[in-house]
């Protein structure tokens, strides 16, 4: 058996249609089998409300007189694009406030629009013969603007691995705060009822499929940015007309240390017309699997601690290393189910039909990593070789002419095998002189914990570790320990004159 | 009752706290406790019925208090029950109740302020 798409809107239409959610799906087809299901169920919902950063809206102003070709844009003080037509603009969600910043952004000045506040646009201009403004300040509300038309690059991932910290200090993500020492796990995603993880080989979602999109009817553009569905990372790019959204279904947020983003509910109604359609569908939280990374690397590739499904997840804790660890999402799974309900009521109100795309989505496409034609600087392109290290059981004494001696305030300590087993610091040796008391040899004051480098890092990552852990000098070591050199904020500022240093 | 204490330390100044249990007799339970050389900050929890001998007491030793009429508190109109506080949290203050909407239990919190940056939509804050 199988149904057409017409044969669904026309049960829409009249009002017959048996509408349900991906998350009531999996039951009625154990209770009815997939064929009884395909019998009785003509559209099944799919909901999801999470931190979607790649999300923003085109914006038309109409114009002024006298006019004004804008070459930027301010919302609220938040930039938004300038290289458009003279009244259009795009404004990104992650963008933040020239005055506020992770406190405001362009996620929150689409919020605003949306709450009926009124938003001041700001914009500057050279002038031209045909457009001779320079500059114009006006408070605007969404009714003011023509067009308001949200349009999101991606969308709707169809899962998200989860993240976890090895480190022992605590990391703020996109993926929210990580605790240290695995202290908790944090994930993403709405899991059986994700629109793409109940239509896996993009059969139903495509092209100009109508969606719900933070509570307007919307549309699928079509495939979305960095779109990985062989992997089972599909996104979509989809729009919806602004004024027709709601607060309840769009949040702006912030992640503490990351910054501002823009939470988005999102459904697509899937008509049941074939077998197919009934099994994936039927999808659960136990079938869908995602790995849990560990952030502590700073790395595209970052390593795999463990895999698990959402039903674990969901559980609220799972076992790491043999000890169980929180587990919580930043995504929200009531608001997703709201979504899929309020879709729910839509279809089965007639108020939104089906339609099958116009255009298919790949379902193989595999996302790439960035094509790099040069490497940025690694710390052996700069660190400093001709470095002077101590031996531990030298005397203080010893240690403090070699600082004078040298350029340094740091000095790398080391034992009988060469390896580094500490640092001392101009003002460590100023500490044990000022405090004269048991401490006589460089292994009774040096600092045990050192922060290190490796000479293949990346500068940046290097720069990273010396802002996070507040100090200005990392010994370089090989994988054996040894001292190869030394990176120091001096050897930074001699780098493009200092760029590399915020 | 909770109440947040500030007292500076130093030579010759008697432990407070010990002082206030022995003076009183109200058993206080310190939930969260900074102390340094020269200064300290404890949150402590006390029987409502005593919340105000035990403060007036303190203050006649030189202490500093707070009298935090409420813990942690959520703004449900910003809230999207996303739940990332769940596993911030060092006291199992929140969970979902069966519908996934976020649930406190308030008196288990020692505001040590975790919650609040961790939260998307700032909905948390702590009186102080
Ligand atoms: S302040 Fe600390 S103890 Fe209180 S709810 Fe927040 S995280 Fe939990
Ligand atoms: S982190 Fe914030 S928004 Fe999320 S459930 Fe907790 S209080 Fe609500």
């Amino acid at each position: 058996m199988h149904k057409t798409i017409s044969q669904i809107n026309e049960r829409i239409r009249d009002g017959s249609a048996r509408v349900v959610t991906a998350e009531e799906m999996p039951a009625i087809v154990s209770e009815l089998g997939e064929q009884g299901a395909l019998k009785e169920v003509d559209v099944v919902t799919t909901g999801t409300f999470g931190a979607m950063c790649s999300s923003g809206a085109f914006f038309n102003f109409g114009h002024a007189e006298p006019p004004i070709r804008m070459e930027r844009i301010w919302l609220n003080n938040v930039e938004a694009y300038g290289g458009l037509a003279a009244v259009d603009t795009y404004i990104g969600a992650t963008q933040q406030s020239d005055t506020r910043e992770d406190e405001y952004g362009g996620a929150h000045v689409l919020e605003d629009l949306v709450a009926g506040k009124s938003v001041e646009l700001r914009a500057s201009s050279r002038g031209t013969d045909c457009y001779p403004r320079r500059t114009i300040t006006t408070e605007l509300l969404l009714e003011n603007l023509n067009q308001a038309i949200m349009c999101n690059p991606r969308n709707a991932y169809q899962r998200y691995n989860a993240a976890t910290n090895t480190t022992d200090r605590t990391l703020h993500t996109y993926m929210g705060t990580l605790l240290p020492g695995c202290g908790n796990v944090s994930y993403s995603g709405a899991g059986l009822l994700n629109p793409i993880s109940n239509d896996p080989h993009l059969r139903l979602i495509g092209s100009g499929v109508p969606i719900f999109l933070c509570g307007a009817q919307g549309m699928v553009i079509g495939e979305g940015t960095q779109h990985s569905p062989a992997g089972g990372f599909g996104t979509l790019m989809v729009t919806g007309d602004l004024k027709h959204m709601s607060q309840e279904y769009m949040r702006a947020a912030t992640m503490t240390g990351y910054g501002v983003t823009l939470y988005v509910g999102l459904g697509i109604p899937l008509p049941v017309l074939d077998i197919d359609v009934v099994r994936a569908t039927a999808v659960r939280n136990e079938d869908i699997s995602v790995d849990i990374l560990d952030y502590a690397v700073p790395s595209r590739n970052r390593p795999v601690i463990r895999k698990v499904n959402y039903a674990e997840l969901r559980s609220g804790s799972i076992e790491l290393n043999g000890e169980e660890v929180k587990t919580s999402s930043l995504s929200s799974f009531r608001k997703a189910r709201q979504v899929a309900e309020e879709l729910k009521g839509w279809v089965e109100q007639g108020k939104m039909q089906l339609a099958l795309p116009t255009r298919p989505i790949d379902a193989k496409n595999v996302s790439r990593p960035m094509h790099q034609s040069t490497q940025g600087p690694r710390v052996l392109d700069i660190m400093d070789r001709q470095v002077v290290s101590i031996h531990e059981d030298e005397e203080i004494k010893t240690a403090a002419k070699k600082l004078l001696k040298g350029e340094t305030n740091h000095l790398p300590v080391i034992n009988g095998t060469g390896v580094l087993v500490g640092i001392v610091t101009t003002f460590d040796i100023s500490k044990a002189v000022a405090n004269p008391g048991k401490a006589h040899l460089v292994k009774d004051i040096m600092k045990t914990k050192v922060i290190t480098a490796k000479p293949e890092e990346a500068v940046d990552i290097a720069v990273q570790k010396l802002e996070q852990y507040n100090i200005s000098a990392l010994p370089v070591v090989d994988a054996d320990h040894r001292v190869l050199g030394i990176l120091t904020a001096m050897n930074l500022g001699k780098l493009f004159g200092g760029r590399w240093l915020k | 009752m909770k109440l947040l204490v500030n007292f500076s330390r130093g030579k010759g100044r008697k432990p407070i706290i010990a002082q206030v249990v022995r003076d009183t007799g109200v058993l206080i339970n310190v939930e969260r406790a900074v102390i340094d050389s020269s200064e300290g900050e404890a949150l402590i929890d006390v029987p409502d019925d005593q919340c105000k001998l035990v403060s007036d007491t303190m203050i006649s030793l030189g202490a500093r208090v707070h009298i935090l009429e409420h813990s942690v508190s959520l703004d449900e109109s910003e809230c999207v029950d996303c739940g990332a506080c769940i596993s911030i949290c060092p006291r199992e203050v929140f969970s979902f109740d069966p519908e996934w909407k976020l649930s406190l239990d308030e008196k288990r919190c020692v505001l040590c302020g975790k919650c609040v940056d961790a939260c998307p939509s700032h909905a948390l804050t702590t009186p102080v």
